[in-house]
């Protein structure tokens, strides 16, 4: 069918060298596709292969695709019917690809790519997209959080399922990959959104803040912190901030200073309590062995890091090492009984602050006893 | 007595007044003679920027004094030295001629929310309390800055004078022509790559009201007026089915200027911020203590804005899509 068709397309007249590369594809793809696919719309049937093997693929990308048999079907189908769409051979085709379940998850894809084309979906006042988040940043991430870091979670009950909470974690790992898996994880298991906090340089990067935005992050300021718990939402905060994240590999677990305490102001002026999480693994992902702190200054970034394999390695170098991740949620520490203007008192501020980083610091000991190794 | 009613906007916040009987007269004040039906309103020609105003003001025993006369848009001001002109001197001119009148004793000002400026700094939402953390130092935002100080210096000077700042998010509607709706009704709409900014805006018809509402109303104080929620500027442009053009950030300037050169939009650098970092502020206060609430919100606004232009390239493909899902769900 496919050399019938490829042949009057036009390959310069060479009909041996276009079959040649277009069926390598499409046996491919009917073999994957196995007896659904008919080798009409091979477009198709690769795609399905895709989805089929692994969901978590879908993101936006995947949610595109179902859109390219549409605009090809014309194509394949043009001598035939050149005008209108042939939507009920459509639905036959989806259907017999795909079975009834993924009919179900190709509609839901359409629907998804509607909103997204329309602009028909909510924001928040914080640019929170929970349509994006949760049908593409989500899914994207969960394969890095389950196959990757194969991340064990304990505590979870810790976490209240309803009403506000502020969760505060250890910092690591050169790059802020443990702020996207506490999202993934939180979300996952809690079924609630994570609102995370970040710093301004996240914010002046092209797409890193476009997306942090979307995802639900938020500049790291007091005004932000406490408008997010008044409104009930689950806050996680890494008051280490770049110290944390940047400090050398021979630190590692070695907590740094917790800002100045303004997450413990925010918690104590909404009286919601602070859970504190110890994150185990993040520390290995990137090992960092050194700063190239004069370009760094010249970039205005707080460091560019050295790891034994960037920038050795070049791109590859940025893959994290699969480290075995451990996130525990402790004990939620209460802050509706201080008494009022507590929030303004810097030494019980101070107070506070210690007991959350001291707590977080045992638990991290605690985890890296239990740890059997770094990677298993 | 109204500033600016040569303008759109001046010219529907006189009519309004204009139409409530409980005011008695209204006085329309510009340089040029509004081109708009002024209904009831009796139309003044002065210039805010000479002392002469004062003599308007003794001589017509002004009580309320409404300010709608900050022009955002050099090109309609006749370039940029004459916008700062109207927008300070004016304000300057106007507020010392209503310190000498001993009749004044309510001023409203019609401000806008470019004065917290706009940048990757800026928190999500902000309050009447919070200062701007990225300064423009050109453009409407700077020259709204100082009016506003300068109001502020009025308020100080005469205390029994009861002073309105109302801090409008972008008019949009059907009947609105600013830098904003000519962005918007472009073919092609160009954003800035790698950035989305959050959007707010006030429909024109709950503008109105506002001034309205300040007028008849006692409320000293500044008040943050925006629709509730907020669009990414992606979502829009999506909702008016147009395609975007994202362009670097450090094309940005040229391309405001080559838009500017083909008469589609206006644009100063202020804007170019707004429209990367976008901006919201907190409406809690409008509803407390101001005591409005606008009909529409920032999507329903838009929506209605979205009717009055046509329908753009994009909507074809969701049409379609629309068609392909109808047909899976059977």
């Amino acid at each position: 069918m496919a050399d019938a068709d490829v042949i009057p397309i036009g390959s310069g007249g060479r009909p041996g060298r276009g079959s040649g590369r277009r069926t390598t594809p499409s046996a491919a793809a009917r073999a994957l596709a196995g007896p659904g696919g008919r080798g009409k719309k091979k477009g198709r049937g690769d795609e399905g292969a895709d989805t089929g093997a692994e969901r978590s693929a879908a993101g936006r990308r995947a949610g595109e695709t179902p859109v390219e048999p549409v605009g090809a079907v014309p194509d394949v189908d043009g001598p035939e019917a050149p005008a209108a769409f042939d939507f009920a051979g459509l639905e036959t085709a989806v259907r017999g690809l795909f079975g009834e379940d993924g009919e179900r998850r190709v509609a839901e894809w359409l629907a998804f790519l509607r909103r997204r084309l329309t602009g028909e979906y909510e924001l928040d006042e914080f640019g929170y997209d929970s349509d994006l988040t949760d049908q593409v940043l989500l899914p994207m991430l969960r394969p890095m959080v389950e196959k990757w870091f194969r991340v064990e979670v304990r505590g979870i009950e810790n976490i209240p399922t309803d009403g506000s909470a502020l969760i505060v974690a250890n910092h690591s790992g050169t790059m802020p990959l443990d702020g996207l898996v506490t999202q993934v994880v939180v979300a996952d298991h809690t079924g609630r959104p994570l609102r995370t906090l970040a710093a301004d340089l996240v914010f002046q990067t092209p797409f890193v803040g476009e997306l942090s935005r979307k995802g639900g992050a938020t500049l790291a300021n007091n005004d932000d912190a406490e408008r997010l718990l008044r409104q009930g939402n689950l806050v996680g905060v890494w008051p280490e901030g770049f110290k944390g994240l940047g400090k050398p590999f021979a630190e590692r677990y070695k907590l740094q200073r917790f800002g100045r305490g303004g997450f413990v102001s925010a918690a104590m002026r909404t009286g919601v309590p602070i859970v504190p999480c110890s994150i185990v693994g993040a520390e290995e992902i990137y090992p960092l062995v050194g700063n190239i702190a004069s370009l760094a200054r010249l970039l205005g970034v707080p460091y560019i890091p050295i790891t034994p394999f960037f920038p050795l390695l070049g791109p590859l170098g940025l893959i994290p090492l699969p480290s075995k991740w451990l996130i525990e949620f402790g004990e939620p520490i209460r802050t509706d009984d201080f008494p009022d203007g507590a929030a303004d008192d810097p030494m019980l501020v101070f107070n506070v602050t210690d007991q959350v980083r001291e707590t977080i610091q045992q638990t991290l000991y605690t985890l890296l006893m239990q740890r059997r190794s770094v990677f298993f | 007595m109204v500033t600016g009613v040569s303008r759109d906007a001046g010219a529907r916040c006189a009519r309004r007044l204009a139409e409530d009987p409980s005011i008695g007269t209204v006085l329309g004040v510009d340089v040029v003679p509004p081109r708009a039906e002024l209904g009831r309103v009796r139309f003044v020609r002065a210039d805010i920027r000479n002392p002469v105003i004062a003599k308007v003001i003794a001589a017509e025993d002004v009580d309320t004094v409404v300010h709608t006369g900050v022009v955002a848009t050099p090109g309609s001001a006749g370039g940029r030295s004459s916008m700062k002109e109207i927008n300070v001197i004016g304000t300057m001119q106007l507020l010392a001629a209503c310190q000498k009148a001993p009749g004044v004793a309510k001023l409203v000002v019609k401000s806008s929310t470019t004065v917290y400026g706009a940048g990757a700094r800026d928190p999500a939402m902000f309050t009447e309390e919070m200062a701007p953390r990225a300064i423009h130092h050109h453009g409407l935002s700077k020259d709204a800055v100082e009016v506003e100080g300068y109001v502020r210096g009025f308020a100080r000077r005469r205390p029994d004078v009861c002073v309105s700042t109302l801090r409008m998010a972008n008019w949009i509607g059907p009947k609105t022509d600013s830098p904003i709706t000519r962005y918007f009704a472009m073919p092609v709409v160009p954003t800035v790559f790698g950035y989305d900014a959050r959007l707010q805006f006030l429909h024109e018809d709950d503008g109105v009201e506002a001034i309205h509402h300040a007028t008849v109303n006692d409320l000293p104080g500044t008040f943050n007026l925006a629709g509730d929620g907020v669009l990414s500027l992606s979502q829009a442009i999506r909702r008016l089915g147009r395609p975007t053009l994202r362009l670097p950030s450090f094309t940005a300037s040229s391309t405001a200027a080559a838009v500017r050169r083909a008469r589609l939009a206006d644009f100063s650098p202020d804007q170019i911020t707004f429209l990367t970092y976008g901006r919201g502020v907190d409406t809690t206060r409008m509803r407390t203590e101001f005591g409005f609430e606008p009909k529409y919100s920032t999507a329903e606004a838009f929506d209605d804005f979205r009717r009055s232009l046509g329908t753009g390239a994009m909507s074809r493909v969701s049409s379609l899509l629309s068609a392909g899902l109808g047909a899976l769900r059977g």
